[in-house]
């Protein structure tokens, strides 16, 4: 779908590593060329009228963003330079003051490093304790396991409401509730959900969402963190510094901004802030349930085509994302991932951050293909031709 | 070197790999090596007596060339001085960095001798050598 929005579509090149980052399509580039071409200013200072107008596309990011995540309020839509940082300030600005020693924050072993270390210092720091949900046979997350593991230490659950290898949707909304219930608060980690189906925070009711626009067709460094208001009105900076105070005198005397400038110090991304607006529209114009649907049933003509290729093991059968995690046997992940390059195939080989998830596969390294709905039913037709031939993948890994 | 006699060396080196075991024995030091930019990891044991290398064998997981180069490496360097494994392996780092090199001490790693021409697969075949050069220059500032 939409290809031919993409330059970097333009030449033979198939891209499977959309997990990683995507490809931004020309609306965003002309976007971001725009801002530096025409109104390269600063925000937050309305005296002359470029400087206005930054204000009013990095303003109207915002907006766009509350409606795309479908937030209550404007303010508790952060901008930060990608889900990393967002998940970081959660860790040590929020949670830092308000975790007592012997507490207790859930995981799981699928996580990525950026929800996985952050907690790690945050229990260090306090002496609190990190447990995992168990997770089923399809290395997926369920309430029962989750309930499992739950006493009235819990403090925390960290998820990722689509995993990045393993690609389980996770049950977000009910994990909420049942939470909720508990005095329990739920920090998601949306890097690989919020770009492949609609996500709705108040629906789901979550207490903080995070997530990069670089992995929804928008530029790099620059995502959003999501946080109930009286959550974030809680949050202490991290950064302190210019646009984000509203007062200070010689006598540490130092008043803040209110949200969300308050969390934005210093001069922010402001062309990849209006980048990631121009990126939602484009988004909202395909539609995430038509993105969602297709992407769905082109992994499952990928699954089918994988399964019957005997030496291939598939390690997440049952996932209902665009993610697929696989291994020749007895052939390194990266000399297949070498391979294909070879033929303009560009697929991540590796542990893909999520370091801890060999204890649950046992399975250090794999082959990942991950898609959007810019890959086509050819391009799997054409991976699967150069992975049904064994002795040609040996022949040709160096 | 002809190209098919290079292939057979690197195949022959990946799918047999020489001296692939851990081993718990105190008289070995144990270094690992792994590449930042890919997820080769191996570790490497050796033992140095009386100024000569003893042995050394290797565990962990890497790609095809990865895993022949410390076949290879292994094999070539076992019985040589620290000195000597010294000059070896800056030998064999001219060659992958398309520099001068002296070709007749490199013995079977000149397999890699046009490994340059994969700008990506460089690091794969100087992975082993990271963390053996590592220790043969603790072992010669002593």
């Amino acid at each position: 779908m939409h290809r031919e929005d993409f330059p970097m579509l333009k030449d033979d090149l198939i891209y499977f590593d959309n997990g990683a980052t995507s490809f931004k399509p020309k609306c965003v580039i002309d976007k971001i060329r725009e801002y530096y071409q025409t109104y390269s200013a600063n925000a937050h200072r309305g005296d002359y009228d470029i400087s206005y107008k930054v204000d009013m596309e990095y303003e109207n990011t915002r907006d766009l963003v509350k409606e795309f995540i479908n937030a209550s309020k404007k303010e508790e839509i952060i901008f930060t330079s990608g889900t990393t940082e967002g998940l970081n300030l959660i860790a040590s600005g929020f949670f830092q003051n308000i975790i007592e020693k012997g507490d207790e924050i859930i995981l799981t072993k699928s996580e990525h490093a950026s929800n996985v270390l952050p907690w790690f210092r945050l229990a260090k720091n306090i002496g609190a304790v990190i447990k995992y949900i168990e997770l089923d046979q399809y290395h997926h997350v369920t309430l029962e396991n989750l309930k499992k593991i739950i006493t009235p230490k819990t403090k925390i659950i960290a998820l990722a409401q689509i995993t990045n290898v393993i690609g389980d949707v996770r049950p977000i909304k009910e994990i909420c509730a049942f939470a909720h219930q508990n005095n329990i608060f739920v920090v998601v980690d949306g890097a690989q959900s919020v770009p492949h189906i609609k996500v709705d925070v108040q629906d789901l009711d979550c207490d903080f969402l995070c997530f990069s626009a670089h992995k929804m067709c928008g530029p790099t460094g620059v995502g959003v963190l999501y946080g109930k208001k009286e959550l974030l009105e809680a949050i202490e900076p991290t950064n302190l510094g210019g646009g984000m105070n509203e007062s200070f005198d010689n006598e540490y005397s130092v008043l803040l901004k209110a949200l969300p400038t308050r969390l934005e110090a210093g001069t922010p991304n402001i062309a990849g802030v209006i980048g990631m607006g121009e990126a939602i529209k484009y988004l909202n114009n395909i539609g995430m349930d038509n993105i969602a649907k297709y992407e769905q049933e082109l992994r499952d003509y990928l699954i089918e085509k994988l399964e019957k290729i005997s030496y291939v093991d598939i390690i997440n059968i049952k996932s209902n994302s665009g993610i697929v995690a696989f291994n020749i046997d007895n052939i390194f992940s990266q000399d297949v991932a070498f391979y294909l390059n070879k033929y303009n195939i560009c697929l991540r080989a590796g542990s893909h951050c999520a370091k801890i998830l060999k204890n649950e596969t046992g399975v250090k390294n794999t082959c990942r293909v991950s898609l959007y709905f810019y890959n086509t039913y050819e391009e799997i037709d054409k991976l699967v031709d150069l992975l049904k031939d064994k002795e040609k993948i040996i022949a040709e890994m160096f | 070197m002809d190209k098919e006699i290079k292939r057979e060396i690197i195949m022959e080196n990946y799918l047999h790999p020489y001296h692939k075991e851990e081993t718990k024995d105190s008289g070995y030091i144990k270094v690992n090596s792994n590449n930042e930019s890919c997820i080769d990891n191996i570790d490497l044991y050796i033992k140095i007596e009386n100024d000569k290398i003893e042995d050394i064998k290797f565990a962990g997981e890497a790609c095809a060339i990865s895993t022949a180069s410390t076949s290879i490496m292994i094999k070539e360097l076992i019985g040589k001085t620290p000195t000597e494994a010294l000059k070896y392996i800056c030998e064999f780092e001219q060659m992958v960095d398309e520099k001068k090199y002296d070709e007749s001490i490199l013995g079977e790693s000149l397999a890699f001798d046009d490994i340059f021409k994969q700008k990506n697969r460089k690091h794969c075949a100087t992975l082993p050598y990271k963390g053996l050069k590592k220790v043969l220059e603790q072992y010669s500032q002593k």
